[in-house]
């Protein structure tokens, strides 16, 4: 189990701190796929690296990260190395054109293993067992990653970022970037090594809650760096109740709806500036419902068993 | 523009460069005036003076005035650099854009000759064109250096053109039915002036050595005076082992200050039109 | 056909061959191969495929960005290979791409888009009368004017940009625009703003390509659909036709890969890429899609587009 507390990280800029992430607080169970959705700049991805690996200009400026009650020294990146890979495993977004094009996969692995002090040979047997999972025959170790398409990538790089069984995995877009077929069978298969008990829990961090609703079982959406809404899946795509996760879900086509039928809507506006975002609610500006009340900031608070909504329209029942 | 001139200000690099540059360009603008003799060349007085209150950098071996040979000296490598360095850069940047973005065989071809010239030792290139020629000005010594060093640029702009090239805008420029010629210099050069100033300053540089290193192994100017051919007499003549300091000290100082000041530049101007490099 | 019945573009038997490699090897990809099609005036066609289908390659030729290696593109029944002014061309047809910023010069203002076209295109209108006319398309796909003229690329959203862009071709006025990707690098909140300003453009009479790898957009948007693999035509009809009643192996596989918002994917219908040589081993004259297919067999020789209902054809010989 993953507790984030009241956790800030802020990037430098000429200008002035830009909030990336703002007393973001939320717990990732045990055995869960927690789907974070948000749009861009709203903070999802400077969540996902900030777990890892905070480099400059990003900067820790408070909060905590516990990892199954044990606090995470994500503030000083040497520390880290303790955890990095081995507990908490992360795909950026990109990973699969970051493949050392020069060598072949198979050593691209052994380095890796060997860097974090694990002998290619005692990992050998589970690697060839996974890529079995993931349909890759073995041959593939002697390729060299322009080889493999980018759906046969990024299933080798769920491999290999998982080859240490680590407790969380965090997967930053790793589907945006495939084909349909693709993305729905590497979405799949990260839940089937949630499933196989490979990994403990899995945020899978990305921009399409589409995608999120066919693995996820819980999401979290994010806005101009916080969390605004966090619930079962089921419950937050039937039942949305903060007013950019109505808006957000409305203005999805579905397979089945056309503009002669039915007309898609958008969110007017745009996002606040992060370096000077406005006070209280950072949705108010571009929301139908906003009024005085929305000056203050709303906090996160629990409506529902298990339903966490950042917004003072949303009473509890 | 405002923006660059606040970060060209601050930027410490930009600054010492210019500092110096300025104030080589001025002496060898007004160098020549204050002087109290018009021809270098001429004996004017004894030899072997040290600095003194008629021959402020004393004088030579021959009895020429030194502060007299060094201005104009300074006038010739300025000269140089402009025209030898502004020549390759026209040069390099016409082949590159047209390789770069005409492509095809044109891009063959003109990228062979490149990579050939690219091969070729320019130097003993240089050694070979200037023993031929029986009259050498500096004129035509700045054309030799220009007609040899355009390749790096050419390929460098290439690489350039052939990024911006690929860029949607250039589609949509010629979706607009806007001419070739007027894709390239309305919409992909201008993109390319900070690089354009950087490769003009490195090729200014570049020159002035190529002609020092000319200068120096005797295949300079056959007529007038320059930097390079002032070391080149005075390491003939033994000044060195002479101890005759002020004829050699004053053209090579000002010439690794000059070309260190370019350099300073460069890198100033690089980190002002990079926002990367400004952030720290 | 007959004069009246309405402009229109079509592309006939319309190939692609990129080689690649220098004087001693040769390589040849078929990207386009032998693509067939038609858009109506005031109608919107899907052409949707994976990357690598050569979806965009069509685009670009369409734009005469790239030279076909055969077959033919028909304007109003005119070869637009034919029209050698460049003016007369684009004043009819015209794109917009994929990256919105890029598809603007970072060092001018937005706003150089509109006066380039009236340079180019439309000289005779007078100044005062072309600032209306841009205020009022600005207006038609829903930007205002004060936010966008006289800004910088970066001043602006991915969704500002690509409506700019779509503003553009309503001020032209087109018969045909190629629109490639051009939602897929925006969130999901501008996107239906471009999708519904792209709308507008129909409804002045335009045919529109819509090219696009999401299949849930191009059920939205279109009237035809044409489904690409490696090249060839695997299924092309009525929108509703194709999606309600998909019938090549590779539609299908599509259709079921769809992440939809009321109904999960079925788990144990995946199909990935693996490297089972018996079938990697395609050859020239077999179906392209056998390496994936689940009712492929050394039979399927290359299928040829066949009507099965009316407004629908499918290329697989199991059908």
């Amino acid at each position: 189990m993953v507790e984030i507390k009241g956790l800030k990280i802020y990037y430098k800029t000429l200008r002035g701190d830009a909030k990336a992430l703002d007393d973001v607080t939320f717990t990732i169970n045990d055995r869960e796929i927690l789907g974070i959705a948000g749009e861009s700049g709203c903070g999802k991805s400077t969540l996902g690296n900030s777990l890892i690996l905070l480099k400059p200009p990003m900067k820790y400026v408070s909060g905590e990260v516990r990892l199954n009650g044990e606090r995470l020294p994500i503030d000083n990146t040497v520390e880290m190395r303790k955890y990095r890979y081995k507990k908490i495993s992360l795909i950026p977004q990109y990973a699969m054109d970051a493949l050392n094009p020069t060598r072949k996969i198979g050593g691209i692995i052994k380095d890796l293993v060997g860097q974090h002090r694990v002998k290619y040979e005692e990992i050998e047997g589970r690697l060839h067992e996974r890529l079995r999972m993931v349909k890759l025959s073995k041959d593939i170790l002697n390729m060299y990653p322009f080889e493999l398409s980018g759906g046969m990538k990024q299933r080798l790089v769920l491999v290999i970022s998982t080859l240490l069984n680590p407790d969380l995995l965090i997967a930053d877009e790793v589907t945006s970037a495939l084909d349909v077929s693709s993305q729905k069978a590497v979405s799949l298969m990260f839940k089937e090594f949630r499933d196989e008990k490979i990994v403990n829990s899995i945020v899978f961090i990305t921009h399409d809650i589409a995608v999120l609703y066919q693995i996820a079982d819980r999401i979290a959406i994010m806005y101009a760096g916080k969390v605004v809404e966090i619930g079962p899946t089921e419950e937050i795509m039937k039942n949305p109740l903060h007013p950019y996760t109505k808006a957000l879900i409305k203005s999805l086509p579905n397979a089945g709806i056309r503009h002669t039928h039915q007309k898609l809507e958008g969110i007017p506006g745009h996002p606040p500036n992060l370096i000077n975002p406005p006070e209280g609610c950072r949705f108010k500006d571009r929301c139908p419902f906003a009024s005085d009340e929305c000056l203050n900031e709303p906090p996160l608070v629990e409506v529902e068993p298990g339903r966490y909504v950042a917004c003072w329209k949303v009473k509890g029942r | 523009m405002k923006e660059f001139m606040y970060f060209a200000f601050k930027n410490t690099k930009f600054k010492i460069g210019l500092s110096i540059l300025l104030f080589f360009l001025i002496l060898a603008t007004i160098g020549p005036y204050l002087s109290h003799y018009k021809d270098p060349l001429e004996y004017v007085s004894m030899s072997n003076l040290p600095p003194n209150k008629d021959n402020w950098l004393g004088t030579t071996t021959f009895g020429q005035d030194v502060f007299t040979q060094f201005v104009y000296g300074l006038r010739s490598t300025f000269f140089i650099g402009l025209f030898g360095g502004g020549l390759a850069t026209i040069i390099g940047l016409l082949i590159g854009f047209i390789a770069g973005y005409k492509g095809g065989w044109i891009d063959e071809i003109l990228m062979m000759l490149t990579n050939i010239l690219i091969v070729i030792p320019t130097l003993a290139l240089l050694i070979i064109i200037a023993a031929y020629l029986p009259y050498r000005g500096i004129g035509i010594q700045s054309v030799i250096i220009g007609l040899t060093a355009w390749p790096w640029t050419a390929r460098a702009v290439r690489a350039q053109t052939l990024s911006l090239k690929s860029r949607e805008f250039v589609n949509l420029a010629k979706i607009t039915a806007l001419p070739p010629l007027k894709i390239v210099l309305e919409e992909i050069a201008p993109n390319m002036m900070s690089y354009v100033v950087m490769v003009f300053i490195l090729q200014f540089a570049g020159a002035i050595l190529a002609a020092v290193g000319l200068d120096f192994i005797g295949l300079g100017p056959t007529r007038g005076i320059s930097l390079g051919l002032m070391l080149q007499y005075s390491v003939l003549w033994n000044a060195i082992q002479l101890g005759i300091w002020w004829w050699f000290i004053p053209p090579g100082l000002a010439i690794t200050m000059i070309v260190s000041s370019l350099y300073f530049l460069n890198i100033g101007l690089d980190e002002i039109f990079n926002p990367r490099l400004r952030e720290e | 056909m007959l004069e009246g019945e309405g402009k229109m573009i079509r592309v006939e038997n319309l190939t692609k061959v990129f080689t690649s490699g220098g004087i001693f090897s040769k390589n040849t990809i078929v990207a386009v191969d032998g693509v067939d099609f038609e858009i109506k005036k005031s109608e919107i066609l899907a052409l949707v495929g994976e990357s690598g289908s050569g979806k965009s390659t069509i685009g670009k030729m369409m734009l005469k960005l790239l030279k076909p290696s055969g077959g033919q593109i028909l304007l109003n029944d005119k070869d637009i290979y034919k029209i050698k002014n460049n003016k007369e061309f684009y004043s009819k047809v015209q794109g917009i791409f994929q990256d919105p910023y890029s598809s603007f010069n970072p060092i001018f203002k937005v706003d150089r888009i509109f006066k380039l076209i009236k340079q180019s295109f439309k000289k005779e209108v007078s100044s005062s009368e072309w600032e209306g006319r841009v205020e009022e398309v600005l207006k038609k796909v829903g930007l205002n004017v004060g936010d966008v003229l006289n800004k910088y690329i970066h001043q602006l959203s991915g969704g500002q940009l690509q409506r700019l862009l779509i503003a553009r071709a309503l001020l032209m006025d087109v018969d045909v625009l190629i629109a490639d990707e051009i939602t897929s690098m925006l969130d999901a909140s501008t996107r239906v703003d471009v999708l519904e300003a792209l709308l507008s453009l129909k409804e002045i009479g335009a045919s529109i390509l819509f090219i696009t790898h999401d299949l849930s957009q191009a059920y939205y948007m279109s009237d035809k659909i044409v489904v690409l693999y490696k090249g060839s035509v695997v299924e092309s009809g009525s929108i509703e036709k194709v999606f309600s009643n998909p019938m090549h192996p590779y539609t299908r596989m599509l259709l079921d890969s769809i992440p939809q918002l009321d109904r999960k994917w079925e788990e144990d219908r995946i199909s990935v890429e693996d490297f089972d040589k018996s079938r990697a081993a395609w050859k020239e004259g077999l179906c392209k899609y056998i390496d994936r297919c689940p009712l492929a067999d050394l039979n399927c020789v290359r299928p040829k587009l066949k009507l099965v209902e009316e407004d629908h054809y499918v290329a697989c010989v199991k059908m």
